[in-house]
């Protein structure tokens, strides 16, 4: 264990000691720790580490091969960034909170078997959930609960699809299911984990959870969500699930159903949150294809997505951070205040729209052609309309709408300078990446075969992307930003929750109405008689007792009070030390 | 420099100049799209060059409609206290 540092535990246990850190001192842990994980992942050697067994099964904390190694770059990388993004916070919350969050997600990562990951996988969705409760607020709050249920489901179905995998396998290790798309049928347990993983990827129908909670997070949490949950997603389906056919068509539906959204969307970050849910379609589609040019497709184009997106909620999180707007309907004209904004957006907007020389270029087009090699001309064609709709909307919507359009005459300025600079290092790398790519192929987990730059793929590219502009500018009027809020999935669980309240309210209210009718008419008078002969009974013998144990009462609920302390982040706490208490008792009653 | 160009898309006093550089722009795309070497087209349409100007333009206009179409008549576009 000497010769390899675990940087999950890195940032973990490193989230310790910042509440006690003060002023620069905290900046320069907050930037330390990162710096130190991008080393220990640039030195780390494949293979595996930290094996043990547990509750009579084989642990395998780290297990460590291209594919990881990949990952667990960016995830440094964009740790590093985002923490210079929120450099400028003065509560030490939401940098703990960051900090566990990123450990959980190279916990998943680097975890080699199930129980690992799942340990993981809980500890992102309770981190990431603080970062949306730290805005405040009822709708935020509202939003983190809603984040919060829908997670904790999604992670009871990974576990029980954990549990019966393992009885079926009999093996907890992490890899690819067997049996899946070349053995033909998976057991219940493959099919429930793959549900457990679709919904973190956000796949439609369950992708609601992302655009409802992300834009409703702080400035600086949005930027670390945007990164980790969904792409810790597409790693473990690229682990587990490579050539399920099931995934190319959800991934390709994904990418067009993203886009649609983001057509209709008025908030800045709700829109961008839409094309994660149609970039990671790119994703899930390549994986689903399983070919080694479709899954080094999915892996660098989730490498390079995450400093893209990274920078583009970076960008949208500076105009709310100095105008306190979200709406595009409120938001214009800012260019003039804020050109470099603007600039830096618009190098993430480039990125995400894959223009030559900028990094979704050499990406997104692997995946892209991955379909075409493997004769899917239909997913090829719908993905390139999606690219097209990127474009639309990133790339020309939402900074026309933000930056330019209609003057508001807003009262803004540059955001902070370390948000600034946060925002030029996703810059520079979203450019270097699409300039110089053999340094990023060079980590792809297959050998890579693939030239992007070739006359005809560039020309295309441009035909595609520049034509989808002079349509924008055709039919600006009808992109209009409209007032509104679009319905999404959440309508199952947002109504269901009220007609469930309804019921509680209306019909079982009523029913507990007549009940207790029924009592007063008939059964109290009778009661009165029983209770004055009771009364006599109970004030001479049994009075004492009673007092006795209501005294007790009295005081065990004075206790109880105290615990309630409506914090949710202390019933979190409680959780969590519920689920290790749990855990124990299990452990120790299986052997 | 970048404040410049950034005032160069965004001020009304270059919006002459702006469009006209775009048209060439189109312009040069779909003229450079004939030039280039279609060795390795697989599929029908990627031997026609300027197939990838009219499929651009046309899944912009299409998206547009669609979406706008579903938002309105589908009824997925609500005001903003629907939930509340």
């Amino acid at each position: 264990m000497t010769d390899f540092v675990h940087p999950a535990l890195l940032f973990i246990l490193g989230a310790v000691p910042i509440p006690f850190l003060k002023g620069t001192i905290r900046k320069a842990y907050l930037v330390l720790i990162p710096v130190l994980a991008i080393l220990a992942v640039l030195t780390v050697q494949p293979g595996s580490y930290g094996a043990a067994r547990f509750i009579g099964q084989e642990i395998l904390v780290a297990k460590i091969d291209r594919l990881t190694i990949i990952f667990a770059t960016v995830f440094t990388i964009m740790a590093l960034i985002g923490m210079v993004y929120a450099l400028h916070l003065t509560r030490p919350g939401q940098h703990v909170a960051a900090f566990v969050y990123v450990g959980s997600a190279l916990g998943v990562v680097f975890a080699g078997d199930y129980l690992t990951l799942y340990l993981f996988w809980e500890g992102m969705a309770f981190a990431s959930a603080y970062l949306v409760f730290a805005q405040g607020g009822e709708r935020a709050t509202r939003a983190a609960f809603r984040y919060l249920m829908v997670h904790i489901t999604g992670g009871v179905a990974l576990l029980g699809g954990i549990v019966l995998h393992g009885l079926a396998t009999g093996s907890l290790l992490f890899g690819p299911i067997e049996g899946g798309p070349i053995g033909g049928g998976m057991g219940a347990g493959a099919y429930l984990i793959l549900a457990g993983f679709l919904l973190n990827a956000a796949v439609p129908p369950l992708n609601a959870w992302l655009t409802d909670a992300y834009p409703e997070a702080t400035v600086t949490g949005a930027v670390f969500m945007s990164a980790f949950t969904t792409k810790t997603a597409v790693y473990v389906l690229a682990r587990a699930f490579p050539g399920t056919e099931l995934l190319v068509w959800l991934g390709t539906a994904m990418a067009l159903y993203g886009v649609v959204y983001a057509v209709l969307e008025n908030d800045s970050r709700r829109l961008l949150a839409y094309h994660i849910v149609s970039q990671v379609g790119y994703m899930v589609a390549g994986v689903g294809i399983g070919t080694e040019m479709a899954v080094n497709g999915a892996t660098s184009h989730a490498f390079a997505h995450i400093l893209y997106k990274g920078l583009l909620f970076m960008g949208a999180g500076a105009v709310i951070h100095v105008t306190g707007r979200r709406k595009l309907t409120e938001l214009g004209g800012l260019y003039r205040k804020m050109p470099l904004t603007v600039a830096l957006y618009m190098v993430g907007a480039f990125a995400i729209s894959a223009f030559p020389f900028f990094s979704g270029f050499v990406t997104k087009s692997m995946v892209v052609a991955a379909a075409g090699q493997d004769h899917r001309a239909l997913v090829l064609l719908a993905l390139t309309m999606a690219s097209s709709g990127t474009f639309l909307h990133t790339g020309l919507k939402l900074p026309y709408y933000m930056f330019f359009g209609t003057d508001r005459k807003l009262e803004a300025r540059e955001p902070p300078g370390n948000m600034l600079v946060a925002m030029g290092m996703a810059a520079a790398l979203c450019i270097a990446i699409g300039v110089f790519p053999q340094p990023l192929y060079a980590l792809l987990p297959y050998p890579v075969d693939f030239e992007p730059y070739t006359g005809v793929h560039v020309t295309e590219s441009l035909g595609v992307l520049m034509f989808t502009a002079l349509g924008f500018v055709l039919f600006l009027r009808a992109l209009d930003p409209e007032n509104t809020i679009s319905i999404d999935t959440d309508w199952f669980y947002r109504k269901g929750a009220r007609t469930f309240m309804w019921l509680a309210e209306k019909p079982l209210a009523r029913y507990e109405k007549a009940v207790s009718n029924v009592s007063e008419t008939a059964a109290l008078p009778f009661l009165h008689g029983t209770a004055r002969t009771g009364l006599r009974v109970d004030l001479n013998a049994v009075d004492a007792v009673v007092n006795g144990v209501a005294r007790a009462i009295l005081n065990g609920g004075g206790t109880l009070r105290r615990l309630q302390t409506g914090v949710v982040t202390h019933y979190a706490l409680a959780m969590i030390a519920g689920v290790i208490a749990a855990t124990a008792i299990f452990a120790v009653a299986w052997q | 420099m970048i404040e410049r160009i950034v005032g160069f898309f965004g001020d009304e006093t270059h919006a002459t100049r702006r469009r006209r550089l775009f048209y060439l722009v189109l312009v040069l795309i779909v003229v450079a799209d004939f030039l280039v070497s279609r060795e390795h087209a697989e599929y029908l349409w990627e031997r026609l060059p300027g197939w990838s100007a009219v499929y651009g333009f046309g899944s912009c206009v299409l998206l547009i409609f669609v979406s706008k179409f579903l938002g309105h008549q589908g009824g997925l576009m609500r005001r903003e206290d629907y939930y509340d």
